[in-house]
């Protein structure tokens, strides 16, 4: 129940508490949920809701948001596989049928739900948010309890506005020091998963604390916690500060006036009490992290880009060995050979990880002026970011490097709309997944930053982007 | 949803750590109606090469492990994406309990609202169950009321969490829990908004 003046509480435990509406004594707590996001796959879920001839209970806290499915070359429905075009038709009918506010291909702010969201102050702090998607956990950059649900979950939020949770553990990774020129939130985060395994926060809810941390950006910050789910962790906050309520601030459905004041007030009392108690505590030294690959078909494969490809017959754990054995023979690649050595066939730039205005930049950056040796795909976040980097001229270079500039959707990352690896193909990627065939049936993936894609596909093979770095394009007026 | 007391059958080893929920089922299958049934999907890409032939080193294509109804497998079985289409894949294809040493949350809440049993067993106990089978045994016996696995002459205990262990035991679906506190919500939400004004979000929603 919600108690203000208990002592020791951490930011997960204040948000979960003021929404605990029953506590059984099993620990089971009936929680209330102030955003639902839907996308295509939420036609399951609105199944359910027909079998049982049930009704959306709260459509103004329900967003439906086309991006898993759209196309990313045209915004002609006419144009596209019908199988495809059914699933955002679904979308559409049931958004029309039930009175939710919907964010499809024709409105200006369209996009991927994890970038829309913040973008339109729709994402809060000291929220409950969640929506059919594992990477919800984005969102938590705010100070929301944020996380993926399944289609029964979806269900039961879209007839109740709330869902049964058991709290899970509390566990803080700690950041401190400065990042060196060049490394990124995602580096430090495919660092983090390196480090405590792809099942490391699985049963726990982790806040991002430290130094480091509080001195990245809200894109940053939305990159990090993004990729909570790839170290097992449903959700991945980190405590609202001044960055936080600035991103905010008349940010299109956040509040206004007065409202947003007293929301401010509360938002920021909302961080871990200095002396909070943690489940589990991880501490990363900043300066330590360098430009980070993956190699293998797990996110926990990752390695600092100077580093070689590990060797099975190295490895004392016999069921690691054979882990790596089995990675390095899916990806191609041999034992022992250098990051740097391993060449690429395309490049991609998108997803809800690294499709923001600063990874935009970010790759520009490097591209400037030069030409890639590979075909690849730039898809902007959303429509506002696609604008925003035209306007900054950054769709010209990405162009002019030989990279196709396309519109906002989930693309890419997983292939559901047909932007697909072709098999066998290696692509350097900003996305979140390296499992085999993720983007398309016997593609290869590795997983980098913005900057180190870029690098990628200006040299053709996996690069420190470091070799490249130029001063940031200046914005063009 | 049936309830899940006690389970004999064939029980497949599929001995892979972090099998995601992209192989359960990859994305591409899953614009298709549940209504045809999702098992031909489940780990399709691990039993059906590029010409939709049968690979026969796929552990459920033995033919001595057809009809399985328990999947025995490594740790962080269905890490990855929220997909409930994967625990679909598994229900269809006839799984009714999955024993592993660990496993990505939403799958396994996705996998309790199912009826689906995941079972947790140690790292120890799960390597030796996965050698009885391979050592020729077939079947295994899965008691939730006692919270123990029998296969050969192997016993082990598992857990699952408590609430979902009752949840299963009867059949339970939350939907129905929750309506029993409609009035309950109600009175939290007109509270919550005096508490919290600022939550609600700022424009009306369009009528699209």
């Amino acid at each position: 129940m919600y108690t203000p003046n208990r002592k020791h509480v951490t930011l997960f435990d204040k948000v979960f508490d003021a929404h605990v509406i029953v506590e059984r004594e099993d620990g089971q707590c009936l929680l209330w949920i102030d955003r639902h996001f839907l996308h295509e796959g939420s036609f399951h879920a609105f199944n359910k809701l027909k079998e049982r001839s049930a009704e959306v209970a709260r459509p103004d806290l329900t967003f439906g948001i086309e991006d898993h499915y759209v196309p990313t070359r045209t915004r002609d429905l006419g144009r596209i596989d019908p199988a495809i075009r059914g699933m955002i038709e679904q979308l559409r009918g049931n958004s029309q049928r039930h009175g939710v506010r919907r964010f499809g291909l024709d409105d200006p702010a369209q996009g991927i739900v994890h970038v829309v969201g913040p973008e339109q102050g729709l994402t809060l702090p000291g929220l409950t948010i969640v929506c059919g998607d594992s990477h919800t956990a984005t969102h938590g950059a705010f100070g929301a309890i944020a996380f993926g649900i399944g289609a029964s979950e979806v269900a039961h939020v879209l007839m109740t506005q709330t869902l049964w949770q058991k709290k899970p553990k509390r566990m803080r990774i700690s950041v401190d020091g400065e990042l060196t020129p060049g490394v990124s939130a995602k580096d430090l985060a495919l660092s983090t998963i390196a480090r405590i395994g792809t099942g490391g926060a699985v049963g726990h809810a982790i806040e991002y604390a430290g130094s480091t941390i509080r001195s990245l950006s809200m894109e940053g910050r939305l990159t990090l916690c993004n990729l909570s789910i790839e170290a097992g962790g449903r959700f991945g906050m980190i405590a609202p500060d001044e960055t936080t309520i600035e991103y905010l601030r008349n940010r299109p459905f956040a509040p206004k006036g007065e409202a947003f004041e007293r929301g401010a007030q509360y938002w920021l009392a909302l961080a871990s009490d200095a002396d909070a108690m943690f489940d589990h505590e991880i501490t990363l030294n900043a300066a330590e992290i360098a430009p980070v690959v993956t190699w293998g078909i797990t996110p926990e494969d990752a390695s600092p880009i100077t580093a070689r490809v590990p060797d099975p017959a190295q490895i004392p754990d016999p069921a690691r060995a054979a882990q790596v054995r089995d990675a390095l023979d899916y990806m191609d690649i041999k034992p022992g050979q250098s990051l740097t050595d391993i060449r690429i066939d395309r490049v991609f730039i998108g997803s809800c990880t690294n499709s923001r205005i600063e990874d935009i930049r970010a790759a520009a950056a490097i591209l400037v002026g030069r030409k890639a040796k590979v075909p690849g795909l730039v898809s902007p976040g959303s429509m506002l970011v696609k604008k925003q980097a035209e306007d900054e001229g950054l769709d010209r270079i990405i162009r002019e490097a030989g990279l196709e500039w396309v519109d906002p959707g989930c693309s890419m990352c997983v292939g559901m709309n047909g932007d697909l690896v072709p098999p066998g193909e290696r692509c350097a990627s900003t996305t979140n997944r390296n499992f085999r065939g993720r983007q398309g049936p016997g593609s290869r993936t590795h997983l980098m930053s913005p900057a180190m894609v870029a690098a990628a596909a200006i040299t053709g093979h996996l690069t420190d982007m470091r070799l490249l770095m130029r001063e940031p394009v200046p914005a063009r007026d | 949803m049936q309830p899940f007391k006690s389970l004999d059958a064939v029980a497949c080893p599929l001995p892979l750590s972090n099998v995601d929920t992209d192989q359960l089922i990859p994305a591409r299958f899953m614009k298709r109606s549940r209504a045809d049934g999702y098992g031909s999907f489940l780990l399709h890409d691990l039993r059906f090469d590029e010409t939709g032939a049968e690979m026969s080193n796929s552990p459920l294509n033995d033919p001595e492990r057809q009809g399985a109804r328990i999947l025995v497998t490594r740790r962080n079985f269905g890490c990855g994406s929220s997909r409930e289409a994967a625990v679909y894949a598994l229900v269809d294809y006839g799984i009714a309990c999955v024993i592993a040493p660990s496993f990505g949350d939403i799958f396994a809440s996705n996998a309790v609202n199912n009826g689906l049993l995941p079972a947790i067993v140690s790292e120890e106990n799960c390597e030796a169950l996965l050698n009885v089978l391979r050592d020729g045994a077939l079947t295994a016996t899965v008691d939730l009321e006692a919270l123990t696995i029998w296969s050969a002459n192997l016993i082990l205990s598992f857990t699952v969490d408590p609430v979902w262990r009752t949840k299963l035991l009867n059949g339970w679906d939350d939907i129905d829990l929750t309506q029993s506190y409609t009035s309950v919500i109600a009175n939290f939400a007109k509270a919550d908004r005096e508490r919290r004004p600022w939550m609600q979000p700022s424009e009306r929603p369009d009528s699209q």
